[in-house]
């Protein structure tokens, strides 16, 4: 019977939660390496007993840890992710110059094919590649030179590579976002990229229309369909039917459409899900009711799918990598709160229920099927 | 100069992540700098490289101190000798972490 494996990175240590494919009856293990952020956790699509982990801390930086079997035990690997060549500067929030600097790795993505190419999308953004584990780590810099890097700027949260979407039917695409710079593309495996942010408009910038400098907060596609791309920008929803060289609003009757988080239902590629906070000063879900919002026409229609989910005094927030599906026959759908809460809906979002309730605040999910 | 022995002391959090416990002790190439220090801990612990100075600017994290008989270190530069203590066994060199609450 197959089984899930949920990967859970939070304030204050990571924590992996298990349980069978009826998702009714959860093991929560952790913490791991408590007291340290770990921003986030993937596990190989090929090998899936291979987990790479972001550990971080103010005091100690960066530690890249690797499991090789499933989260059990852990290694440190390499943790030297040097700039390609000067670094230069990028624009800091006053729009003076300020030195590209390594801060954290937000994201890792695992090749598709390779259990020892990963992926690190770091702060402040750059996008990195290991083909050996993790234990080397070498730039794709083509992405912060090719043109637009100095005009880069931060936001909020700091100027981050948070999103690596790869696309399974072209080894050569990658798109990437940073905040608040925009989504990215290459189409030649990471040599030159293109801002691809055509149709997004942001109130809050100078050109709303800008080629870069959009707050784009996460982008999700299915497996199926890689030319069709999801994003939760700072304030809109979106989609782009043509890998991103064009975007459309799809916002539709949702209340608020800030937020964080967007994905994909596993089996059906129109089927969207979001989690709507009431504003960007505001970052909490409208009148204290933590709604997840399902579109099932890829946007523009929506349903608030709230069965389990508090509907009073409710003021967390959900993260971007916060959200994530497993690939079980009944697509289950999960999420983790700024309270420490990690829901599942073992029911494409119909009924949610907390697999755990007081977690430090977390920071990233993400789910594993296993056979 | 020969090799000397210091005994160095590491915040909790990187003594979890270097798998020991209590304080260590270190053979460290003569002269015994702060840098011949941290260079003979990271070759012993290679999960340490970056945790406690910059691996591309080999300065010293912002949040954390270099402390021995009773001294503050960490503006002396890595290229200052450790104190005589230090360097004859009789005092420990600290790695101490800011003491800060921060945002949780």
């Amino acid at each position: 019977m197959s089984s899930v494996r949920v990967l859970v990175g939070t304030k204050k240590g990571a924590f992996v939660l298990t349980s069978d494919g009826k998702r009714r009856h959860w093991t929560v293990n952790g913490p791991h390496f408590a007291g340290w952020e770990m921003y986030h956790l993937k596990g190989s699509p090929v090998d899936p007993n291979r987990i790479y982990a972001s550990q971080s801390s103010s005091w100690f930086g960066q530690v890249v840890q690797r499991s090789n079997d499933g989260g059990k035990s852990w290694e440190a690997v390499g943790n030297n992710f040097a700039y390609d060549g000067v670094p230069g500067t990028h624009q800091w929030y006053d729009g003076t110059p300020h030195p590209w600097e390594f801060k954290r790795v937000w994201h890792f993505e695992p090749s598709l094919t390779d259990p020892d190419t990963v992926y690190a999308g770091i702060e402040d953004a750059a996008l990195f590649r290991s083909v050996d584990g993790g234990k080397n780590w070498e730039e794709l810099s083509g992405l912060r030179k090719h043109g637009s890097g100095p005009h880069w700027q931060p936001g909020a949260g700091g100027m981050c590579l948070h999103t690596i979407v790869l696309d399974p039917s072209n080894a050569k695409r990658m798109v990437i976002a940073i905040s608040s710079a925009g989504a990215f593309r290459t189409d030649d495996g990471g040599e030159t990229w293109k801002p691809i942010n055509h149709g997004l408009r942001s109130a809050h910038i100078p050109d709303p229309d800008a080629e870069v400098g959009h707050c784009v907060h996460h982008i999700a596609a299915h497996p199926s369909r890689p030319e069709t791309l999801f994003m939760q920008k700072h304030w809109d929803v979106m989609r782009s039917d043509d890998a991103g060289d064009s975007w459309t609003e799809v916002s539709g009757n949702l209340p608020t459409d800030f937020g964080f988080c967007i994905d994909v239902h596993a089996h059906e590629p129109e089927t969207i899900y979001v989690v709507p906070i009431k504003s960007d000063s505001e970052h909490f879900p409208l009148e204290g009711k933590l709604q997840v919002f399902r579109s099932r026409s890829g946007g523009n229609e929506w349903e608030p799918m709230i069965k389990g989910l508090p509907q009073s005094d409710c003021y967390v927030n959900v993260l971007r990598d916060a959200m994530a599906v497993d690939s079980l026959d009944e697509c289950g759908v999960y999420f983790g709160t700024t309270g420490g809460q990690v829901y599942c809906s073992p029911d494409g979002g119909e009924s949610w229920e907390p697999i755990v309730r007081d977690l430090p605040a977390v920071l990233s999910v993400e789910v594993q099927t296993l056979p | 100069m020969s090799a000397v022995t210091i005994r160095v002391e590491l915040p909790a959090h990187l003594r979890t992540l270097a798998g020991v416990s209590g304080e260590l002790v270190l053979e460290v190439a003569a002269p015994a700098t702060q840098r011949a220090l941290l260079d003979a801990l990271e070759m012993k612990f290679p999960m340490l490289r970056g945790t406690i100075r910059d691996q591309v600017t080999q300065e010293r994290r912002a949040f954390l101190r270099f402390f021995a008989c009773e001294e503050d270190l960490s503006f002396q530069g890595l290229d200052a000798l450790l104190p005589e203590p230090v360097l004859h066994g009789k005092e420990t060199f600290l790695v101490v972490g800011a003491v800060a609450g921060g945002l949780g």
